[in-house]
């Protein structure tokens, strides 16, 4: 926009409250780890300040060449990791539906088998000497990131008597504000253990649940090659600033 | 009927799980050859402006467990009070200095990060905040990151006039929003649950 032209001030604009009914509550007993972590007391509210409306940024020369490829940026030379190869591409978008540039999106998983690289991981399936089990993009102007991998496994953890997790991948996103900051957990279309999983039944609305689950995206899927799964992520809008052209300090 | 608003529900959060760290950090766990170093390790680069600090402390749960598989992130003005952001539009921040850290806790629950002390920054309604730290908190069993902030226990003038000191002080929840600056150490434990309960926000 021409600024000159504009009677809008230059100014990062605060964020709507967050609808904490749609993210999961602190305390979940049916998640365990929750009982001792999850706060008690309410938590004080104000609206996002330069502290929060700001937040770092990463060039696109952070990334090394292979930093979205998971199949090849752990495997040693000519290898590649085991399992069923995938893409997994989407947007980043805010709640007013604008593609959110040149932020970070960061991925973890666990190998086919369900086993993560993990020092503190015991589950009995094998690591994959070929696969590391993280990535990362930087969405570009359109808000767009796209990474391969190989789809996780399903894996077993200690809760219940017999919990599991559901196939899923875990995602870090940064926006332009630090108030955006978001860590989320990706799901499989057509999985039947989502139903069952304790943490995703933290949330207790479905169509949060179903904002989790990626559809299977087979126009994107490379013959021959791998499946796509396609998962847009929505961080918190900016709001619009009318009549906020007073002096914040200066 | 009406129009429709067009607006989309924000991403629900989900725990980081307990192998966050090979996600965010994972030369910190032995994962090395893929990044040349983890995010976030590095805030200040020689010829940083300002007073050089180390913020350290302990993240302990509500049975007084140390939560030694979190990771905590910081984001902080420069010495000048400016934001390394392109959100940023009052002045150009210290280019020697990030404003951004992330360290995972090691198993006594213990992180650390060798920063500068921010300047104050402009708040809401034209006051002045104090000068202040933001931490992020995310870790198993967190369902939702944890947003707080640490102020300066050297900045007691300025403290009392912050407006977000303000909200927490008839809670009498304050001091468990200070850092206890002891010479170039400032000492800042958060206690996710229990009689200190650190104040978390909603912002
Ligand atoms: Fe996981």
């Amino acid at each position: 926009m021409n600024e000159t032209l504009s009677n809008r001030r230059k100014e990062a604009a605060p964020f709507p409250a967050r609808d904490r009914n749609w993210h999961p509550a602190a305390d979940t007993p049916g998640y365990k780890s929750t009982v001792l972590r999850a706060p008690k007391k309410a938590l004080i509210a104000f609206e996002s300040t330069l502290s929060e409306k700001t937040g770092p940024a990463f060039g696109h020369n952070m990334l090394g060449e292979l930093d979205n490829d998971l199949i090849h940026n752990f495997a040693k030379a000519g290898g590649s990791a085991i399992g069923e190869r995938i893409v997994v591409h989407g947007r980043v978008l805010d709640e007013m539906g604008r593609p959110v540039p040149d932020v970070l999106v960061e991925y973890w998983q666990a190998n086919a088998g369900g086993r993560y690289r993990h020092k503190k991981e015991s589950y009995i399936a094998p690591l994959d000497p070929n696969f590391g089990g993280f990535g990362r993009s930087i969405t570009d102007r359109e808000g767009y990131y796209y990474f391969r991998t190989i789809k996780p496994g399903p894996y077993p953890w200690p809760n219940g008597v017999n919990d599991w997790r559901p196939a899923h991948i875990h995602f870090s996103v940064f926006g332009s504000g630090f108030a955006q900051r978001l860590i989320t957990q990706m799901y499989f279309e057509g999985d039947p253990m989502v139903a069952k999983c304790p943490i995703l039944n933290t949330i207790s609305d479905k169509r949060a649940v179903e904002q989790l689950t990626a559809p299977l995206d087979w126009a994107n899927s490379i013959p021959m090659d791998s499946l796509a799964y396609k998962f847009d992520i929505v961080l918190r809008g900016r709001r619009s600033t009318f009549f906020e052209n007073r002096a914040e300090g200066n | 009927m009406v129009q429709a608003l067009n607006q989309f529900k924000e991403t629900p959060s989900q725990t980081a799980g307990p192998y966050v760290h090979i996600g965010a950090v994972p030369n910190f766990c032995g994962i090395t050859g893929v990044y040349p170093e983890d995010l976030g390790k590095t805030m200040v680069s020689d010829g940083v402006r300002g007073e050089r600090i180390t913020v350290t402390g302990r993240v302990i749960d509500g049975g007084g467990n140390p939560v030694g598989d979190c990771v905590v992130e910081i984001w902080q003005a420069d010495a000048g009070g400016i934001f390394n952001s392109p959100e940023e539009h009052r002045a150009g921040a210290d280019p020697y200095f990030t404003g951004f850290g992330r360290c995972p806790a090691d198993t006594d629950g213990r992180y650390s990060f060798e920063t500068i002390k921010p300047g104050p920054v402009p708040g809401p309604g034209g006051a002045t905040m104090a000068p202040h730290i933001t931490f992020w908190i995310v870790a198993r069993g967190i369902n939702i990151g944890l947003h707080t902030r640490m102020y300066f226990s050297d900045e007691e003038t300025a403290n009392a006039q912050d407006p977000v000191l303000a909200m927490a002080r008839p809670l009498g929840r304050e001091a468990t929003l200070i850092g206890k600056r002891e010479g170039d150490t400032v000492r800042f434990d958060i206690h996710l649950q229990g009689e200190n309960e650190t104040v978390f926000f909603d912002v």
